[in-house]
């Protein structure tokens, strides 16, 4: 019954190819003796040493995995309850507005979400006095409000597909509201929201635009500095940067991968 | 779980679980597009901020709409709000006719492959957008490796020019976007019974034909999510025009930009925000309907 | 106590939708208890109400002479087994049957002991540390039972017991239930849309339609005496046939029948007149049908042709066509042994059955 017609399957090469064949090239690249990308000048691993000895890109790659820290862990806090919200509260005033305020920071383009937040900040600032400085906290109040969408999206549609009659039980066998939510609905959505933390963390992580609108001045987060060097051409540091990140990525995909399969046995 | 009790103590978790996430979005989301519209309204100053604001010493209201006036009778704003469209509409049909089918081959596929190719659609997603972007130039220079392949095999003889065009900015907004395109489509897909294409075919229908009466339909859902999870984004697009497009092929979203990095005219960018949301107010609003639709698909 | 579980004038609405339509319900205690309808009856709804997850818009429940009518599911000394079993997929078979102990918060050894002593009520001594994903659908059912009963309930609720398990797995469940039930003492209210279930476990049944109780009554007052059509055609199969009062004897009625082509007795009195429209229903496995005349003048007697029929091992059901077109369906035990067919399609027969055994309908 599963016939796999000629052309799906090529168009499925072409795709995975289209996908995967820059990435390879970058990677490749990133081993070049030569200064200029385009030009091989036998293999080299000089590019992974200067990155190292760089400090901008030390810091800027610090603060960014501790933005991305922050915010996916609040984001994943946030972005549960409001999951949790709209898959078991039925309709309450407000709902929709409640809906809507979660699923549009997905799809906002990112330079309206990054222009009203630095503007938000700006008006705060003018009346509060808060924030005095941009940079670590504006940058994480921004990720964790388009991150906990994508949390809320990830544990409603796994609370959906859950037994409602699970927490009834629960509430019949005698457990109040609050016990049963930590004795039943967390521990089956744990890995609804570990994978939200996960996406949020990555998002944060590899964002441009939004950061460069509320950050401030001193406090550049990788993908600022990745760009920044971008903008003036292809650069082999930049291509051993590139490959240290794929190679971080696809092991802890790698590691997740097998940590599922072990759990499944 | 309606329960209506009388039991305060459970009500009152009730409220804070839906009032924390409500305040926060309300504050960090809903506010600001307020803000926006406001300062959209001012003029730009040389001062910290750089915009008027909007009650002068009288108290009177500053606020102006000539930031609008300007958008609409200047024919570059125009004619770039008008690009953008068709640009992020060329690349929601090339992620559609690229992920389309990749979603039906990976629905069909066996179990154990289909979770397999799917890790493979979403693992680039998790590699530095920038980076993967960046990649692209690398390929697509002048010296780059399309060039160098197709002149070692003879196909031209000069390189042509693939960078900072229009075509490299399609290319680049299709790579970047084909999970958004391929994700909505493969949960449709799976969840459609694939037999109703046997079904049909064994009543006589050709294979395009069962596709067109049987599988299209029946996809409409997520062909439409898809395409709008990739349009609405693609339309205020800033980092794969700059860095592939030309100086010709401007978008709005690096309009935007540039008026708020490089000519520090906050009130004018916030005008240009403005009226790129108004424009995309009829998608977004068809996405929650969509969505709602699919949440009680689901319960 | 005949009152244990008291139900009063009680009513559901949705909006403009009434779910449960004011009714009154008395169930003794120690009772097996069902409440049967089709789907969209308000069944469910009522047993949501006395388990807590739904309060009434009008009305009170008491059980054992508490209101417990608004009370949360939780504080109640009532206890569910929900039709998807909604076993906890984290934990595991003996963790779940602890789990309402836990929540009363006694002494763990006091939960240890109680939690065996279930384990070998429902057979599942050697399961105590499986997952539920590791138990078939029977397994998992015993699991709900254990978890609910531990807690020594006032009024066990189920939601279709049956419902989900194979014919074979069905019948052994169904004794089982039955068992405990007789042990333990505990009242149970059954919920179910499968006359057959409600007709084998119940002490009594409730027939519930469009939020109301159409007739209360044990399965043989239910079988043998529906108080409507609706009743009688909703229990098992029934032949109805309508005509007119002609005759009202002392203790029968004669009706003329058209239908039948003949005049019919019922026996018994009943409130009618002359003339008034009813009609007479008899079971299939009240007729008999042959090919010879029946001698009995009392008994009706009517002819026929055989117009289809099945052979089903123990039982043969045929379908009877009268003179004038009416399918009349009997069924009859294979009591003797024998290799070819009793009666075959298109054979002439007679059907006969006792004026006992028809039954009065009045709509």
């Amino acid at each position: 019954m599963k016939s796999h017609s000629r052309f799906v399957i090529s168009v499925l090469a072409f795709g995975y190819a289209f996908l995967y064949i820059p990435l390879v090239f970058v990677v490749v690249y990133s081993f070049n003796d030569s200064r200029i990308a385009t030009i091989w000048g036998g293999f080299s691993t000089r590019w992974y040493g200067e990155l190292f000895r760089n400090d901008q890109v030390l810091d800027a790659a610090l603060l960014s995995l501790r933005i991305a820290f922050t915010s996916a862990t609040i984001a994943t806090i946030l972005g549960t309850m409001a999951g949790l919200v709209l898959a078991r509260f039925g309709r309450f005033r407000g709902r929709t507005l409640f809906s809507g305020m979660i699923t549009s920071p997905m799809v906002m383009p990112e330079v309206i979400t990054g222009l009203s937040l630095l503007l938000l900040f700006v008006t705060l600032q003018q009346l509060t006095g808060w924030p005095g400085q941009r940079g670590f906290t504006t940058i994480t109040i921004a990720h964790t409000t388009f991150s906990m969408a994508y949390v809320a999206v990830i544990v409603q549609s796994r609370l959906l597909s859950m037994d409602e009659s699970l927490e009834e039980a629960a509430m019949d066998l005698g457990g109040r509201p609050g016990r049963v939510v930590f004795d039943i609905t967390l521990p089956l959505i744990a890995p609804a929201m570990i994978a939200g933390w996960l996406l949020a963390f990555t998002l944060s992580l590899d964002d441009l635009v939004i950061a460069s609108f509320v950050s401030g001045p001193g406090s550049s987060t990788l993908p600022m500095y990745i760009f920044s060097k971008v903008k003036l051409g292809v650069s082999p540091d930049i291509n051993a940067l590139a490959t240290l990140i794929i190679a971080a990525v696809s092991l802890g995909v790698l590691v997740a991968w097998i940590a599922m399969r072990r759990l499944r046995n | 779980m309606a329960v209506d009790n009388a039991l305060n103590r459970d009500q009152l978790w009730r409220h804070v679980a839906v009032a924390v996430p409500y305040l926060w979005l309300l504050v960090f989301f809903l506010a600001p597009f307020a803000i926006i519209l406001k300062i959209s309204l001012a003029d730009p100053i040389i001062a910290q901020p750089p915009f008027t604001p909007t009650f002068d010493e009288g108290r009177q209201l500053l606020a102006s709409a000539d930031n609008f006036k300007f958008l609409l009778t200047d024919k570059l704003y125009a004619i770039t709000y008008l690009r953008s469209i068709v640009m992020a509409s060329m690349a929601t049909l090339l992620c559609l006719a690229l992920g389309f089918p990749m979603a039906y081959g990976i629905a069909r596929a066996s179990t154990s492959t289909r979770n397999l190719l799917l890790l493979l659609v979403v693992l680039p997603f998790w590699i530095s957008f920038l980076l993967r972007v960046y990649a692209w130039m690398g390929l697509m220079n002048n010296y780059g490796v399309i060039n160098n392949l197709m002149m070692w095999l003879g196909l031209i003889e000069q390189p042509i020019q693939l960078m900072y065009t229009d075509f490299a900015i399609f290319v680049g907004l299709a790579y970047s976007y084909l999970p958004f395109m391929i994700l909505p489509l493969y949960a449709t897909l799976e969840r459609m019974d694939l037999d109703l294409v046997e079904a049909a075919q064994d009543l006589g229908a050709s294979r395009t034909r069962a596709f067109w009466d049987i599988t299209w339909p029946l996809a409409k859902p997520g062909v439409i999510a898809g395409c709008l999870l990739v349009f609405i984004p693609a339309m205020g697009e800033y980092v794969i025009p700059y860095l592939l497009g030309g100086s010709e092929s401007l978008m709005i979203g690096r309009v935007l930009w540039d008026e708020f990095f490089v000519n520090r005219d906050w009130p004018l960018a916030s005008a240009v925000a403005i009226v790129l949301l108004l424009l995309l107010v009829v998608p977004i609003v068809l996405l929650q309907r969509y969505q709602a639709k699919n949440e009680e698909a689901a319960t | 106590m005949k009152d244990f579980i008291r139900i009063r004038g009680v009513s559901k609405h949705f909006g403009d939708f009434v779910a449960v339509d004011n009714v009154d319900l008395d169930i003794a205690q120690g009772e097996l208890f069902s409440i049967l309808g089709g789907s969209g009856c308000g069944k469910t709804t009522l047993l949501r109400m006395l388990a807590g997850f739904e309060v009434p818009t009008a009305g009170t429940i008491k059980i054992d002479g508490v209101d417990i009518t608004h009370q949360a599911p939780y504080d109640r000394p009532v206890n569910m087994m929900f039709q998807s079993y909604a076993v906890f997929p984290h934990m595991s078979v003996a963790k779940n049957i602890a789990y309402g102990l836990q929540k009363e918060h006694l002494p763990r050894k006091e939960i240890n002991k109680r939690v065996e002593e279930m384990l070998e009520l429902v057979q599942l001594s050697d399961f105590r540390k499986r997952k539920p994903d590791q138990l078939s659908g029977g397994q998992r059912q015993r699991v709900a039972l254990a978890r609910a009963l531990i807690k020594q309930p006032k009024v066990l609720l189920l939601d279709e017991p049956l419902a989900a398990l194979d014919k074979k797995l069905r019948e052994r469940t169904q004794f089982e239930l039955m068992n405990i039930q007789d042990q333990l003492g505990v009242t149970f209210v059954v919920v179910t849309h499968d006359q057959e279930e409600a007709m084998t476990l119940s002490t009594r049944i409730a027939v519930m339609e469009k939020g109301r109780f159409l007739q209360i009554g044990t399965p043989l007052e239910i079988y043998e005496y529906p108080s409507s059509k609706f009743v009688a055609d909703f229990i098992g199969t029934i032949n109805t046939f309508d005509g007119k009062v002609q005759r009202l004897d002392e203790d029968s009625i004669v009706i003329d029948c058209e239908e039948a082509g003949t005049a019919l007795t019922a026996l018994g009195k009943h409130a009618v007149e002359i003339g008034q429209s009813v009609c007479i229903a008899v079971r299939p496995e009240k007729i008999f049908v042959g090919k010879d005349k029946p001698e009995n003048d009392d008994d009706a007697r009517i002819q026929g042709v055989v117009h289809d029929l099945g052979y089903l091992g123990n039982l043969s059901i045929y379908r009877i066509r009268l003179a004038n077109g009416k399918i009349v369906l009997v069924s009859s035990q294979n009591r003797r042994r024998s290799a070819t067919r009793f009666l075959e399609w298109e054979d002439e027969v007679w059907i006969s059955w006792r004026p006992r055994s028809a039954v009065v309908l009045l709509d």
